[in-house]
């Protein structure tokens, strides 16, 4: 699959099949939403018997799942302020999704499904309905004062309000590129060296031996992917809260 | 509750001790508690410019499907989305408008 012959299909590993048969090759359940199902499986899971024990001194699984229920929570009221409280469910549901779906990725035969900018573009529209909806519900036609900052001249306005707009639309669109890109980029190089593993390791015993170059430089590459899965996952949840303090308060 | 009172001060005091929360301030640089970095801030400027420009010339394009105006909506669209670019990046820089 990695390298057939001498060329190297760097992107092939971003092919959706449909999983299940003929059942899911009929309904398009591909290997993404399969994934998609296993961690959510996972994550509730791992919260289940996390809180499960509810003990006052927390063992491994309570200790990681209060560790990430309030480092979120921690974030989202830092950003928000108090009545961002309302919001943390969505914004720790969105982050736990992402850095599950960031990190299953990185095991062998597992499929990484943010790497999609479907998958990646609709998390980030669900976010801009929502911060929409917010703003509307909590300023009513006061919302479309963000359009126009105070103080600025009426004459510029045919020139601000667009501007404003493009600049407003525009975020659901850099929310999503930013994580489909960062985890494209990191597969597709893991994906470039595994490859040059294999092809050199066909060159006899020198090329084995250059061969632990890529190697180890795939080793690093993993360590850091995980460290870019959970970054990414962290920045897209307060990219969210971000905009969530946008749409409450309206500076 | 007294007891767990007594926890959270000398865990507080064992954090100062080893420089736990000292670092942790430092960390979450930028004025927006965005993770900081040369590297990672041009990427973001970068993302963002392209983005804009996405925004602006799909907006533009839809227009123009719509109205029947071929060219010029996208043209209008592309250049507000290079406005729209470099204002999200003055935005990245800026400090951020806080809560009135």
């Amino acid at each position: 699959m990695a390298a057939e012959g001498s060329s190297i299909d760097a992107l092939g590993q971003f092919e959706l099949v449909p999983v299940f048969g003929r059942i899911g090759a009929s309904v398009g359940f591909t290997q993404s939403s399969a994934h998609m199902l296993l961690v959510v499986g996972l994550i509730t899971l791992l919260l289940m018997a996390g809180i499960g024990a509810r003990a006052v001194i927390p063992g491994r699984l309570q200790a990681l799942t209060e560790s990430l229920y309030e480092f979120i929570q921690d974030m989202v009221v830092s950003q928000v302020g108090e009545e961002g409280k309302r919001y943390f469910p969505f914004v720790f549901t969105l982050f736990m999704f992402i850095l599950f779906g960031n990190l299953i990725g990185l095991f062998p035969f597992a499929f990484t499904f943010t790497s999609h900018i479907a998958v990646t573009f609709a998390l980030a529209a669900i976010v801009f309905v929502l911060i929409t909806v917010v703003a509307l519900r909590l300023h009513g036609l006061k919302f479309f004062g963000y359009f126009f900052p105070e103080g600025a001249p009426l004459w510029l306005a045919p020139i601000i309000i667009p501007v404003e707009i493009v600049s407003y639309l525009s975020r659901p669109v850099s929310l999503s590129i930013r994580l489909f890109a960062n985890m494209v980029a990191g597969h597709v190089m893991l994906q470039v060296f595994a490859s040059f593993i294999v092809m050199l390791g066909g060159l006899g015993l020198i090329g084995k031996i250059v061969a632990v170059g890529p190697l180890a430089l795939n080793v690093v590459l993993i360590g850091f992917e995980i460290l870019v899965g959970f970054l990414q996952a962290y920045v897209f949840a307060i990219l969210t809260s971000i905009y969530l303090h946008d749409a409450v308060h309206l500076h | 509750m007294n007891e767990q009172n007594g926890f959270e001060e000398r865990l507080r005091e064992a954090r100062g001790r080893h420089g736990l929360d000292r670092a942790a301030q430092e960390q979450g640089s930028g004025a927006s508690g965005l993770p900081g970095g040369s590297m990672g801030l041009g990427l973001r400027a970068g993302i963002e410019v392209v983005s804009a420009l996405i925004a602006g010339v799909a907006l533009g394009w839809v227009l123009d499907r719509w109205l029947g105006t071929f060219p010029w909506l996208l043209l209008l669209g592309f250049v507000l989305g290079a406005a729209a670019g470099i204002l999200n990046v003055y935005r990245l820089f800026a400090p951020r408008r806080g809560i009135h």
